[in-house]
C-alpha cells in the first residue's frame, strides 16, 4: 500500500571530482571513488575472471542430508568421466579446518574438509572432483555416488539441548559447544527482586545467508621449484587466510601468497575459512597444477557461514519511576553442524557487551549457550553478534515503554547514558567503555524528521479510517575496531586486532601505501588516499593504494567489524607522522636549518617565519633515495610503518526510526518512511558513508521483512535458491532519508568511529517496533522476523483474534 | 560440438561449444568477455546481462548455440575510454556501485530500460531493476544514478534524421 505521491529523491550528498580539492580539504570531501572506472567497464578483475594455462578445475560432491552416516562411496563412474583428473574422498584427503576462537571450556569437534564418516549438514563436502573443464568437474562430481544411513536431525538450537534430541558429537554431549556468560549476576537478581514491573520478551533472530553476489571462489597455483604456492581468492583478510591455509597445508607461511582481488561484497562471509578454498589450495599442491573452484549459488547458500540464529529470552527491571534498574538475558546461539571459524565469538564477546544499547542499566547478567544442530554452521554476518543485542534491547524498551504507558522517545531519553557520563563503562562492556556519545541529539532529530508529534495526530486520524500507520525507534549503539589483541587472545581470539600500514615514497616524491585491511566494495583506495594526501599534503593523485595481497603488504589483519578506518585509518595516520618526522630533518639538513626551526605545512617544508625557504617531497625524497644528500647517520629511504593496536573499541551510534503502514486484509506492511540520523564521528568520505547506511538498511529491512533461512525437520534448506530466500529488490527498499551528527572517538588519531555495519544494525526494530505500534488496536504483542504477509495477517486475525 | 559464429562488441567470433555450453561461459571462458558475471546461474540476480541483438538477456540461462549469428554487447563495450555511457557515468557521479559484482549486469538492463523508456519515474525505475540485485547499495544511489543518466540522455538527444535513432553525448 504505497503513498500515492511519485517518489522525491531524498536528499543526497554531492560527489566532487577529487582534482577539485585541495589535500587540506580531502578529510571529508565526497569524491568520487577511483575504483570505479574498471568496475564500470569490465576491467576489474575477479577471482573466477583468472584463467591460467594448464588449469584444471574443481566442484565437490556434497550431502543431500542434514545427517547421515557414510556407508560407502563410489567415486567409479566420476573417476572413468572424460576429462576428469582425480577424485578425491576423505580417505585421501586427511585435513581439517580449524576454529580461531577457543572460548573458555570450548568443544571443538573435527571438522574435516571431506567427511568420510558422517555428514552433519547439508552441503558438508563429501568428494571433491578436479577435471580439465568446468563443466565436467560438475557432471562427475553429481556422478559419485553416496550410501547414507540416515539419522535424525535437529534443526532448532533450543531443541537441540533437550533431552533426547539426536547427537551431533561423541566429544558435545547435549550438542553444548559452550556456556558462557557475562556481567554481574548478584546484583542483576537483586535488581529483579526489587523491581517494580519486569518486562520479558522470547525473541528470535532468524538465521540469515549472507548472499554477497559474488560467490566464493579460489584459483591455487604451486610452483615446485621456487615451493611457492599461490593462491587467488575471494578474501577479507589475506593475511589470516595464508595463516589458516599454511596450519593446514603444513606448506610454510613465509611460501604462501595469499591475493585478494576484486572482491565482489562479503558481508563477513568471506572472513572465514572454508573447505572449497581449502581444498583447492590443498589440490594444487598435490597436483603442481592451477586449480580453480568457483562456488554455485546453491553452494553458496549452503556453505557461506550463516548469519544470527539465537533464540533469547531478555527481561527488564524497572522500578517505580520507570528508570530501568536491571536485564536478564538468556540466548542460544546456533553453531550449525561444526564450529565455523570464529563461530563461538560472534553470540559471545560480539554480542552480549553491547546488551545495555545506549541506556545506563546498573545490572545486567547474559547467558549463552552455543548448541551443534544439523545446519550450516553461522558465523559473522554484517553485525555479527551486535545487530542481535540491539535489536532485544531496543525491543524490550519500546515494550517497557508501552507497559507502563510512556511515549517510547520519552522513555528512551530518560534511561540514556547521560552526555556526561562518558566514557562509560557498562557491567557487559567491561573493562571496555563507551568512547564518547550524545545519544539525545540523534534521537531529537529523527524525531524532527519524522514530525513525530504530528505523526501521532496522523496515526489516529488513520485508525479512525481503519488505516493502521506505526512508528518504530531504534536507538542503536554498535562496537567497532575491537581490540586490544592481547585483551582478545586472553578471551580466545587465536589472532591479533591491529592493523598494519605502511606509507613509502617514491623517488620522485609520489606516494604508495600497503595497508592490511582488504576492502571488498568499502571503496578504501579512496579513503585512504584522502587520509594519507590530506596527512602529507600531497595530490590525492600522487597516492596509490594497495590492499589484499600478502606479498604487497608486510602483514595484516583485514577487514571485518566496521574497522578499517579506525584501525586501518589510524595506522596510516601514524605512518604519516612518523614520515613526516623524517621529512622534517632532511628539509632541516638541505635548508641549513635546525629541525627545531623547521615547520611543515601544506605538503612543504619551511623554516619558520620565512615560508618563502622551503623544500616539497620531492626536493626530500630525491634527496633520501638518489643524492643522499641527509644527515649524517641517516638511513636513506622515506617510508614508514606502524602496527596500530587499539586500546578501545570505538562505538558508533545513531537512531533510525520507521513508519509503517500496515494492511490488516492482507499482512502487507509498507515502509512509508525510513529516517536515519547516524553518528559515525568524523566522515572521511561522506558520499562513501551513505551508501553504506543505505546498504546496511537494505539488509537490515531485509532481515525485517524478507529473508530467513530456513530447515525442515530433515536438515534440508529449504530456502536454498534465490527463489526460495528473498534477497531484496530494489522495488522492496523505501527510500531512505539520512541525517548525522558527529561526535569523535577521543582514543584514535582520526577520530572516526565506523560504519559498516551501522545501517544492518539499525534497521530490523525500527520496523518491527512500527508494525507493532500500528498493531496496537489488534493487541498483536508480537511477530516473529521475517514480517511476512502470512505472519502478520496471522498475528492480526488469529494472534490478536480482533476481526 | 557445435561451430558457432557471434558477434561480441563488434569482433565476429568463430568457436565450437558444446550443445549445453551457455552463453555466460562462452562469453567469459571461451572468448575472454568478464565483464558480465555469473552470480546466480538460474536468471534471478542478473550480473549476468549482456545484450543480445539489442535485448537485455541474462546469459547465464541462455546457450551459446542460441545465440548463433546474433550480435552482442556487453558491459565492456557500452561505452568507450573518455566517451562513457552516460550511465556509467552516472554510476560513479552517485556512488550506485560498491564491490561492482552486480554493475555490469545492471548498467546494460538500465541502458535497455532507458531506451524504452527515457523518462521513468523512480518507482518505474525500481520496478525495471527487479531482476538485478545488488546486495551492498540499498538501491538508493542506483535508483538516482538511472533517473540522473535518463536526464542527461534525454537532454542530450537530438531529432531523429534517418530512421529515429537515438544519439547520445556521453559527456559532460
Amino acid at each position: 500500500m504505497a503513498t500515492e505521491e511519485p517518489e522525491q529523491r531524498p536528499e543526497s550528498v554531492k560527489t566532487i571530482e577529487a582534482d577539485d580539492v585541495d589535500p587540506d580539504e580531502l578529510f571529508g570531501s565526497a569524491v568520487e571513488r577511483r575504483e570505479d572506472p574498471q568496475l564500470l567497464t569490465g576491467e576489474a578483475q575477479f577471482t573466477d575472471d583468472i584463467t591460467e594455462q594448464r588449469l584444471v578445475h574443481l566442484a565437490f560432491h556434497r550431502s543431500q542430508h542434514g545427517h547421515a552416516n557414510i556407508e560407502s562411496v563410489d567415486t567409479s563412474e566420476a573417476e572413468a568421466m572424460d576429462g576428469v583428473v582425480a577424485v578425491y574422498t576423505g580417505e585421501d584427503l586427511a585435513a581439517g579446518l580449524p576454529c580461531g576462537f577457543q572460548l573458555e571450556g570450548l568443544t571443538d569437534p573435527d571438522f574435516p574438509v571431506l567427511a568420510s564418516e558422517r555428514v552433519r549438514y547439508q552441503g558438508d563436502a563429501i568428494a571433491a572432483v578436479v577435471a580439465e573443464e568446468r563443466y565436467v568437474a560438475h557432471e562427475a562430481a553429481r556422478a559419485v555416488e553416496v550410501e547414507y544411513d540416515r539419522q535424525d536431525a535437529v534443526v532448532d538450537p533450543v531443541e537441540a539441548l533437550g533431552d533426547g534430541a539426536p547427537q551431533l558429537h561423541e566429544d558435545a554431549p547435549g550438542n553444548v559447544a559452550f556456556e558462557w556468560d557475562i556481567g554481574n549476576a548478584d546484583e542483576t537478581e537483586q535488581a529483579f527482586e526489587d523491581a517494580d514491573r519486569v518486562v520479558e520478551l522470547e525473541v528470535e533472530n532468524q538465521r540469515l545467508v549472507p548472499n554477497a553476489m559474488e560467490p566464493r571462489a579460489a584459483v591455487a597455483d604451486y610452483r615446485p621449484r621456487a615451493d611457492e604456492l599461490e593462491v587467488t581468492m575471494t578474501s577479507q583478510n589475506p593475511h589470516l587466510h595464508r595463516l589458516l591455509l599454511s596450519l593446514i597445508t603444513g606448506h610454510p607461511e613465509h611460501k604462501i601468497r595469499v591475493v585478494a582481488p576484486e572482491v565482489g561484497g562479503g558481508f563477513g562471509s568471506k572472513i572465514h575459512n572454508y573447505v572449497g578454498e581449502t581444498v583447492t589450495s590443498l589440490l594444487a599442491l598435490e597436483h603442481e597444477r592451477p586449480v580453480k573452484w568457483t562456488a554455485t549459488r546453491t553452494e553458496s547458500f549452503l556453505t557461506d557461514a550463516h548469519g544470527r540464529a539465537h533464540v533469547t529470552t531478555g527481561e527488564l527491571a524497572l522500578d517505580s519511576e520507570g528508570s530501568v534498574t536491571g536485564m536478564r538475558v538468556d540466548t542460544v546461539a546456533d553453531m550449525g553442524g561444526y564450529l565455523s571459524t570464529f563461530a563461538p565469538l560472534i553470540p559471545t564477546y560480539l554480542y552480549a557487551p553491547l546488551l545495555s544499547g545506549q541506556y545506563e542499566i546498573p545490572a545486567i547478567h547474559c547467558e549463552v549457550t552455543g548448541a551443534f544442530t544439523n545446519t550450516s554452521p553461522p558465523d559473522a554476518y554484517r553485525g555479527a553478534g551486535r545487530p542481535e543485542a540491539s535489536f532485544l534491547i531496543e525491543r524490550l524498551m519500546t515494550e517497557a515503554a508501552k507497559e507502563i504507558g510512556e511515549d517510547p522517545a520519552e522513555f528512551r531519553r530518560k534511561n540514556f547514558v547521560p552526555d556526561d557520563a562518558f566514557p562509560y563503562e557498562t557491567p557487559v562492556s567491561s573493562p571496555m567503555s563507551y568512547d564518547s556519545g550524545e545519544y539525545g541529539k540523534t534521537l531529537d532529530r529523527a524525531l524532527e524528521m519524522l514530525d513525530y508529534d504530528e505523526f501521532r495526530e496522523r496515526q489516529e486520524r488513520a485508525r479512525e479510517e481503519g488505516r493502521y500507520l506505526g512508528v518504530g525507534l531504534s536507538c542503536y549503539i554498535e562496537a567497532c575496531g575491537v581490540a586490544p589483541s592481547q585483551q582478545w587472545s586472553d578471551w580466545g581470539a587465536g589472532v591479533g586486532h591491529w592493523e598494519c600500514g605502511v606509507i613509502r615514497f617514491k623517488r620522485t616524491g609520489t606516494v604508495k601505501v600497503h595497508v592490511g585491511t582488504s576492502g571488498h566494495g568499502q571503496g578504501h583506495h579512496t579513503t585512504f588516499a584522502q587520509i594519507v594526501a590530506n596527512r602529507l599534503g600531497v595530490p590525492y593523485d600522487n597516492v596509490e593504494v594497495v590492499e589484499g595481497d600478502t606479498d604487497e603488504i608486510p602483514e595484516g589483519t583485514g577487514t571485518y567489524g566496521s574497522r578499517s578506518a579506525a584501525v586501518g585509518g589510524s595506522a596510516l595516520v601514524h605512518s604519516a607522522e612518523k614520515v613526516i618526522d623524517k621529512g622534517l630533518e632532511i628539509a632541516a639538513h638541505q635548508l641549513e636549518a635546525d629541525p627545531e626551526d623547521v615547520e611543515f605545512e601544506d605538503g612543504e617544508f619551511h623554516v619558520a617565519g620565512a615560508p618563502e625557504q622551503s623544500v616539497g617531497w620531492a626536493d626530500v625524497a630525491g634527496a633520501a633515495y638518489l643524492t643522499g644528500d641527509v644527515p649524517d647517520g641517516m638511513e636513506p629511504g622515506l617510508e614508514a610503518t606502524t602496527y596500530y593496536d587499539p586500546e578501545n573499541y570505538t562505538f558508533p551510534f545513531g537512531t533510525h526510526a520507521a513508519i509503517v503502514e500496515v494492511d490488516p486484509d492482507t499482512g502487507d506492511v509498507s515502509v512509508e518512511r525510513y529516517v536515519a540520523v547516524d553518528d559515525v564521528g568524523p566522515q572521511i568520505n561522506p558520499k562513501i558513508v551513505e551508501g553504506q547506511i543505505h546498504g546496511g538498511v537494505a539488509q537490515g529491512l531485509g532481515q525485517a521483512l524478507y529473508e530467513g533461512a530456513e530447515y525442515d525437520e530433515n536438515g534440508q534448506l529449504v530456502t536454498g535458491s534465490m527463489q526460495d530466500y528473498n534477497v531484496p529488490k530494489a522495488f522492496q527498499i523505501p527510500e531512505i532519508e539520512m541525517d548525522h551528527t558527529v561526535t569523535e572517538s577521543p582514543h584514535n588519531p582520526l577520530g572516526v568511529k565506523g560504519v559498516g555495519e551501522a545501517g544492518t544494525i539499525a534497521a530490523p526494530q525500527a520496523v518491527v517496533n512500527a508494525t507493532l505500534d500500528a498493531l496496537e488496536p489488534f493487541g498483536v504483542e508480537d511477530i516473529k522476523m521475517p514480517l511476512t504477509n502470512e505472519r502478520v495477517w496471522r498475528a492480526i486475525h488469529e494472534d490478536g483474534g480482533d476481526s | 560440438m557445435e561451430d558457432i559464429t557471434l558477434t561480441v562488441n563488434g569482433t565476429e567470433h568463430e568457436l565450437s561449444v558444446e550443445p549445453r555450453t551457455l552463453l555466460i561461459h562462452a562469453l567469459r571462458d571461451e572468448m575472454g568477455y568478464t565483464g558480465p558475471n555469473v552470480g546466480c546461474e538460474s536468471s534471478m540476480c542478473g550480473a549476468c546481462t549482456v545484450h543480445v541483438d539489442g535485448r537485455a538477456v541474462k546469459a547465464c540461462t541462455e546457450l551459446a548455440v542460441r545465440a548463433e549469428g546474433s550480435e552482442i554487447t556487453t558491459i565492456e563495450a557500452l561505452g568507450e575510454e573518455g566517451d562513457l555511457h552516460p550511465l556509467q557515468e552516472s554510476f560513479q557521479e552517485e556512488h550506485g556501485l560498491q564491490c561492482g559484482y552486480c554493475t555490469p549486469g545492471m548498467v546494460m538492463t538500465a541502458a535497455e530500460y532507458l531506451e524504452e523508456e527515457p523518462d521513468p519515474s523512480r518507482e518505474e525505475i525500481r520496478e525495471a531493476l527487479e531482476g538485478n540485485l545488488c546486495r551492498c547499495t540499498g538501491y538508493q544511489n542506483i535508483v538516482n544514478a538511472v533517473e540522473s543518466a535518463a536526464e542527461e540522455m534525454s537532454a542530450a538527444v537530438e531529432p531523429a534524421t534517418d530512421g529515429g535513432t537515438r544519439t547520445v553525448d556521453g559527456g559532460d
